[in-house]
């Protein structure tokens, strides 16, 4: 695979299979539980609509998509026709048609990240694992998407696991990411807890707590880059006249 | 009811082009414009919907806000008048013309060149406003978007996502008009597209709305596409038949033959709606059971006869009859040939047996109905009336299902201004909710009490208005009730046939106490007026009615009945009306075969509604004009034109003179003085003790009351050929309440059967918030689940599984 | 004269467990809160506004002239919204904010909330930041156990609820009024104004939706004073804030200074450009402002100055591109990315960004036509201005400025590819090697091929299909 890479941003304009989700899969995992805890979602708002995004991410918890069972229950919880939640489950980048994998590897490849290298690694990154951006292998252990700016961009080149920052990234780094996953080894995000699943991140996007909040640093180096600058040269904030108040 | 005036001080005065316009504070620049005749370029705004200034292609040049400020462009469908604004379009801004310019040649891009195939090139907004305000060529030479093709939203409605220009008119239609958001917006940016839900078909009871404000060939009607060209098609204004709201319609014929129908606007009616009976119902008079010769019964065999022999052999049945005729005209019939059966009763026959009624009925129903044809200063409620009315309370009526565009109207005025509506029936319906309606859930046939406790409770105030629907007839005390209010109380309220010809026979006296133009037969006077204007004596004492018509050809002492377009399985007892029709000498006056004309002594045909003109009143008594929209029907015979020859087959050509057609008979009734003589009293029926159903403990079955309505789209005959449309017809179920179906050990999707006498209904469960014991299915629906003889408020019995 | 950096936001970002209450707490977190419920709603709503404190999500509207809109006498409940759809290319502040200190934004909305008369606070945090989200979460936990929220907050009488809502991948939802349709659960679609969000925004109700890092200041200027506060920065453009340094510098990074400070000044501070490379252009404010050059460097990055030099301050997102890289490149790469996250509802939006990447496309691809560029010209004057909301207005900039600045690159793309004017490769952080097979890890179902035979070192050719004119 050496000399050429496949252009992994096409133009692409044909649109045969856009407008749904995948129909032909009518399983699902969601149980009763499920539909309680959308309940609850529902119930933290002062409207129970707002609570849709929410649930659709525990969908997806659950079901690894958006399953067209959980399509039915979000419309019969929230009060809506199928047509309106499809509406919003089509709209936003992070809900998924087909199962992704147990990991989704996101490789930020806007112009900064691309720039810096973002491209080279999401293509190294989907020769590695056989497969074609915005794919999943087929043993269902990794997708692979490339995604827009993260917000870290001083940490460039990015890429996310199952939403967990993962900065400065090099291919090789990248490999390790990776193989040590495929092995089942703990991988620590650089900014963020040790990654458990993307099923388990979209979970707690959900709304339901894992208990890692207290997991890794404050802020990588670059975010206290400015702060260490500041102490080194002395500079501080000014006093408020008569002093800080208490 | 006349528009309230605008006074000066609500107008705001705007300049666009350099030319002043007023038009009222609030109004959009957009609408200013339309009303100077500046041509804006448009297409997701529509004056109905909410505006959402999405195509921009109505941006505008704002030179001055209204504070001495020019702005950056505006749509003008957004943005709000301003007194001194100053606007300037592509008329008089070189600026203006080429933003528009700019928006047209953006939607081109991605537009398919489909023109050749397209259903709305020749009447297409895109091609018109690319003409007249878009680029001369195209720039573009990169790919265009590419969807498959035409992809179905229901049986009637077919996407094609490449035309889409994403105006939205179509899912804002259905979410704020219709309140079906059954079409929304799917995926983002360039992949962005109207879609339904999975697995769920767009199956809104006015999906074809869409296709008719679509302004490209995006929504197409599958009855109708690759038919005929705009160029074609020769337009006719009329009147839809299908039901009592009085929609204007424009039918569009291309040789003569429908090939569409399109809602016509009309603000104090229908807005620019319709429903989808009435756009796709118009099939049922071009199938292979057309009537086209007279018949005569020769021994068990319908004959085909010339018109004389017809005419005689009709003629000499009803002379050897005398005056044991019964008149039975259907609920459909234009007024004016309502009218025709009405004069025949009286003036040839010489009895008052005649009713339009062709449904289930009551004395009381009889009695409330010429009560209210004589009625001085009947204040009648128009739709006017309900979008200023503080309350409305319906009783015994489902607007969705009965008179859409009441429906659409009391949905409208509660979305704009919180209208409370309440409806006293066995379920909130989904149309009762889209109008967020209030329920006083109620055991059918005792609806009486509970108006009753309303009014007592003070809850039916001056700016109430009550509607009433045909099954009012079926509640006891009921109508009786509502004419008390109405006299005693002054309380608004309007009776809502649910078919399009019974205001019109009402008012052209079509009941056996009631004579044309609102006057009783017990008004000796308006008996001899009449009587002086029609050359024959009017008969003295009331007639029998459908009920006892029937019954009494059934038994012999009713020697020949005279039938218009009626339906034995509309009737309370077709087994009864199948004898009737059997033993009396019965004529019958049809457009096709059925039930009635293999039962009858001599056929008739007559013509068919687009081969006539005349007038439908509709529920607000406003009389609505039905175009001729098919001049070349060879010698087309109208029900008048075959009565008045029948009358003279008779020897008695006096009795119909001066009405040989529609507007002769027209002429005749404007001559009659309405409403003049005496009031006919009003029903005093007491409701009866609320009629609990008995536990019958016998194999798991129950005792419960029926309950039901006739659905919009049902198994009437006026569907057939409609096949698109009656496959969007709603799946019959059966709906009853959790405790109910526990008593029957039913669960939600299980098989249960209703039965009466030796009559069935069996259909799919579905349980349902409403009154226990009560039983709720559609009346003559249109897959087959049986035919129960019973009629809402009876007593029916509820089992689990089919039919025994 | 105030330091030329002035940690205030970042002062706790490198103490451990800085997230936690107590941490932020022994900082003097929460004095603020103090001070403002002893104080009228209405003093607070002029504190604020005696600071000059401008929206820091990019429009720099004044946020207490914003509170001040919520009209006192409308019935309906009132609502803050805090806007953490951090997704603007090259800004990278409020991220690592709600990472590191959370509870500095959680005392801003409670703050707000008193002033503006709400009782209901939402938290929007777009949702690829899973970790963000636990730390968010668990800082209004600890909120809540402390008294800080819910019920008469420190005695004061003053009950306010927070809720976390989490987004779900759509950077149209920054813009105000789209935040507010999807926090309804809707599609992030803008809405019509007027209404305006102050009068009906979220549930037509009054509503104030304010940045993570406006509401993040609003503790420290009511815990140190207004006057605190305009003693740094500019007059117009008072107070401090976060410059985000990215890209081709030594150090990227976070750097809280004084507004005016100068972009060759922040260069500095980030170690300027990466050794051996020259500064060819940058963003002063994210993606969507107009790109400067080297002659920028000494413009004063408040909002007066940068929009005086032909740009806008906006998020304060400074993304530094060297000699490496190739301005056609990123332009069709930020196009793509508009594109990509154009809502669809508007024509020109929808329509244009379609259009110009496929030109921009071929550009790159060095297949460019004659009167390309003139017709991406026209296509951004017919899109700027026209659509519904401004994220069209963000590839205008960013295009126009790009052509407006480095024509003859555009211009060599009608016949030669961008990758071999300026090869890929070049710009990335890491040095590119000749690439060796890399193992797949996928299923056994999949035969590894063999080796091939090693070819001549040529270097990769990144992001593109194979093109005419490639020896390979």
């Amino acid at each position: 695979m050496s000399g050429t890479s496949e252009d992994r941003h096409p133009f692409v304009s044909d649109y045969a299979g856009t407008g749904g989700i995948d129909e032909s899969d009518q399983s699902t995992h969601i149980t009763e539980t499920t539909l309680a805890e959308m309940r609850e979602l529902a119930a933290r708002y002062p409207q129970p609509r707002s609570a849709l995004v929410p649930m659709l991410h525990l969908v997806q918890s659950v079901d690894g998509r958006v399953s067209p069972a959980g399509v039915r229950a979000c419309a019969d919880i929230v009060g809506l026709t199928p047509a309106q939640v499809l509406g919003v489950a089509t709209f936003y980048s992070m809900f998924k048609r087909r199962p992704a994998g147990v990991h989704h590897i996101g490789v930020c490849t806007t112009a900064l990240c691309a720039v810096m290298g973002g491209d080279l690694i999401l293509d190294h990154v989907c020769h590695k694992l056989g497969v074609d951006e915005g794919e999943t292998t087929p043993d269902g252990q990794f997708s692979v998407e490339a995604v827009e700016c993260n917000a870290a961009c001083d940490y460039a080149p990015v890429m996310m696991v199952d939403w967990e920052f993962m900065d400065n990234m090099t291919p090789e780094k990248a490999d390790k990411i990776l193989d040590d996953l495929a092995a089942d080894r703990p991988v620590n995000a650089d900014r963020g807890a040790v990654i458990t699943s993307w099923r388990n991140s979209e979970r707690v996007l959900a709304g339901f707590s894992d208990g890692r909040a207290d997991e890794g640093p404050p802020a990588g180096e670059a975010s206290v880059i400015g702060l260490r600058v500041a102490k080194w040269h002395g500079w501080q904030a000014p006093m408020p006249k008569g002093g800080a108040a208490k | 009811m006349s528009e309230p005036s605008v006074e000066a001080t609500d107008l705001v005065t705007l300049t666009i082009d350099g030319t002043d316009v007023s038009v009222p504070k609030g109004e959009m620049v957009i609408r200013a414009a339309e009303q100077l005749g500046v041509a804006v370029p448009r297409f997701c705004d529509h004056p109905l919907l909410d505006p959402v200034a999405a195509c921009r292609a109505c941006l505008v040049d704002v030179l001055d806000a209204g504070n001495g400020r020019p702005m950056k462009p505006q749509p003008a469908c957004a943005l709000e008048v301003a007194p001194g604004m100053k606007i300037a379009t592509a008329a008089s801004s070189q600026v203006a013309r080429d933003m528009q310019s700019g928006i047209l040649e953006f939607l081109l891009i991605n537009h398919p060149l489909d023109c050749p195939m397209c259903d709305k090139a020749g009447e297409c907004p895109l091609q018109n406003q690319a003409v007249s305000h878009g680029p001369l060529e195209s720039r573009y030479d990169g790919a265009k978007r590419r969807f498959p093709k035409s992809l179905p939203l229901s049986a009637l409605v077919l996407l094609d996502r490449e035309r889409c220009v994403l105006c939205q008119r179509c899912t804002r239609f259905s979410e704020q008009i219709s309140g079906d958001p059954l079409l929304a917006l799917v995926e983002r940016g360039a992949k962005s597209q109207i879609g339904a839900g999975p697995g769920c078909a767009y199956d809104s009871y006015f999906s074809g709305n869409v296709v008719q404000i679509c302004p490209v060939g995006a929504l197409t009607s599958a009855d109708y596409r690759f038919q005929a060209r705009p160029v074609d098609l020769a337009s006719t204004p009329t009147t839809c038949e299908n039901c009592a709201a009085g929609c204007a319609l424009r039918t569009d014929a291309r040789h003569y033959a429908v090939k569409r129908r399109l809602a016509a606007p009309d603000p104090s009616v229908n807005d620019d709606w319709n429903c989808d009976k009435g756009r796709f119902a118009f099939r049922s008079g071009h199938l292979d059971d057309r009537l086209t010769t007279p018949l005569i019964r020769r021994g068990t065999r319908l004959e085909p006869a010339s018109w004389p022999e017809a005419l005689d052999a009709a003629a000499q049945g009803l002379m050897k009859a005398r005056r044991s005729v019964g008149v039975l005209p259907g609920g459909r019939l234009t007024h004016e040939n309502a009218l025709a059966y009405s004069r025949f009763a009286r003036a040839v026959v010489g009895n008052n047996n005649i009713d339009f009624r062709a449904r289930a009925i009551s004395e009381e129903e009889t009695t409330f109905l010429t009560w209210l044809a004589t009625r001085k200063n009947p204040d009648w409620v128009d739709y006017r009336a309900l979008d200023a009315a503080k309350q409305v309370v319906l009783v015994c009526l489902e607007p969705e299902d009965e008179c859409p565009m009441i429906f659409l109207r009391l949905r409208k005025a509660w979305r704009r201004r919180g209208l409370p509506v309440t409806t006293i029936a066995a379920y909130a319906s989904r149309g009762s909710h889209k109008m967020g309606a209030r329920l006083r859930a109620t055991r059918p046939g005792t609806e009486a009490s509970v108006l009753r406790g309303m009014a007592d409770a003070g809850q039916l105030d001056a700016g109430t208005i009550v509607l009433l629907g045909e099954r009012a007839a079926l509640a006891p005390g009921l109508l009786s009730e509502v004419a008390r209010l109405a006299d005693d109380a002054g309380l608004r309220f309007a009776w809502v046939p649910r078919r399009a010809g019974e205001m019109g026979a009402l008012q052209a006296g079509c009941l056996p106490g009631l004579l044309p133009a609102g006057h009783s037969v017990a008004d000796d006077k308006a008996k001899i007026e009449l009587a002086a204007m029609w050359h024959m004596p009017i008969p003295d004492s009331p007639g029998l009615d459908t009920q006892a018509m029937l019954e009494a050809a059934a038994a012999g002492s009713l020697s020949a009945l005279l039938v218009g377009g009626v339906e034995p399985a509309d009737l309370r007892d077709p087994a009864l009306a199948h004898r009737a029709f059997g033993k009396a000498y019965t004529i019958s006056l049809e457009q096709r075969v059925s039930e009635v004309t293999q039962l009858a002594d001599v056929v008739f045909p007559v013509a068919l509604l687009e081969e006539q003109e005349g007038t439908f009143v509709n529920w607000t008594a406003e009389a609505r004009s039905v175009g001729l929209v098919n001049p070349q029907a060879v010698a087309p015979m109208p029900d008048v034109r075959v009565l008045s020859a029948l009358a003279r087959a008779m020897g008695k050509q006096v009795a119909m003179r001066n009405m040989r057609n529609p507007a002769q008979a027209r002429a005749i009734y404007a001559e009659l003085d309405v409403r003049r003589g005496i009031p006919a009293p009003r029903p005093s029926v007491r409701p009866g003790p609320a009629d609990v159903p008995r536990l019958v403990l016998d194999k798991d079955v129950i005792e419960v009351t029926l309950a039901g309505w006739r659905q919009l789209l049902d198994g009437s005959r006026c569907l057939d050929g409609a096949d698109a449309l009656v496959a969007t017809a709603p799946a019959p179920v059966m709906r009853l309440s959790a405790v109910t179906a526990a008593k029957v050990g039913l669960s939600a999707g299980a098989v249960a059967t209703l039965s009466a006498g030796d009559s069935t209904w069996t259909g799919p469960v579905e349980i349902t918030s409403m009154v226990d014991d009560v039983v709720w299915i559609p009346l003559r629906s249109v897959s087959e689940c049986g035919r129960l003889d019973a009629q809402p408020g009876d007593r029916v019995r509820l089992g689990a599984g089919g039919a025994a | 004269m105030t330091d030329t950096l002035t940690p205030i936001l970042t002062e706790t970002w490198d103490l451990p467990q800085s997230w936690r209450l107590a941490t932020y707490r022994n900082h003097g977190g929460y004095t603020g809160l103090r001070r403002a419920l002893a104080m009228r709603p209405g003093a607070v709503i002029d504190e604020v506004k005696a600071s000059g404190l401008r929206g820091r999500g990019g429009a720099g509207f004044p946020t207490g002239l914003k509170w001040s809109f919520i009209p006192q006498d409308n019935p309906n409940p009132k609502y803050v919204v805090v806007n953490g759809d951090e997704s603007e290319p090259g800004t990278c502040k409020d991220i690592p904010l709600l990472m590191a200190c959370p509870h500095a934004v959680v005392e801003g909305a409670i703050i707000a909330c008193y002033a503006v008369g709400a009782h209901r606070a939402f938290l929007y945090v777009r949702g690829e930041v899973v970790h963000v989200i636990r730390r968010v979460r668990a800082a209004v936990d600890e909120a809540y156990k402390a008294g800080l929220l819910g019920k008469d907050i420190l005695g004061s009488g003053f009950s306010c609820d927070i809720t976390v809502h989490v987004g779900a991948g759509a950077y149209i939802c920054g813009e105000e009024t789209a935040l507010l349709d999807s926090l309804e659960g809707r599609r992030g679609q803008p809405r019509l104004r007027p209404p305006f969000p102050a009068v009906a925004g979220l549930y037509a109700c009054p509503t104030v939706v304010n940045n993570v890092e406006s509401l993040a200041s609003v503790p420290s200027i009511l815990k140190n004073g207004a006057a605190w506060y305009t003693s740094m920065g500019t007059e117009k453009s008072p107070g401090a804030t976060i410059y985000s340094v990215s890209g081709h510098v030594v150090t990227p990074g976070q750097f809280e200074a004084p507004l005016g400070i100068t972009f060759r000044t922040l260069l500095e501070l980030a170690g300027g450009v990466r050794t051996g490379h020259q500064l060819k252009f940058f963003t002063p404010g994210g993606s969507s402002t107009p790109i400067l050059t080297a002659e920028h460097l000494d413009v004063p990055l408040d909002y007066e100055s940068v929009a005086a030099a032909g740009s806008m301050l906006g998020t304060k997102a400074m993304q530094v591109f060297d000699d490496t890289v190739s301005v056609v490149r990123t332009t069709l790469r930020w196009v793509q990315f508009y594109q990509h996250e154009s809502c669809g509802k508007c024509t020109p939006c929808r329509e244009g960004s379609y259009w110009l990447v496929q030109l921009l496309k071929r550009l790159e691809a060095g297949q460019g036509q004659e009167g390309d560029i003139e017709k991406i010209l026209d296509i951004c004057h017919q899109v700027g201005g026209r659509s519904f909301c401004t994220l069209a207005d963000g590839f205008v900039a960013c295009v126009t400025s790009a052509i407006e600045h480095f024509r003859p690159e555009f211009e060599a793309g009608y016949h030669t590819p961008a990758w071999e004017l300026l090869p890929y490769e070049r710009s990335a952080k890491f040095t590119v090697a000749v690439p060796e097979p890399a193992p797949v890890i996928a299923p056994a179902i999949v035969e590894v091929a063999p080796a091939p035979a090693p070819e001549p070192a040529k270097p990769r050719r990144l992001g593109r299909r194979r093109g005419k004119g490639d020896a390979a």
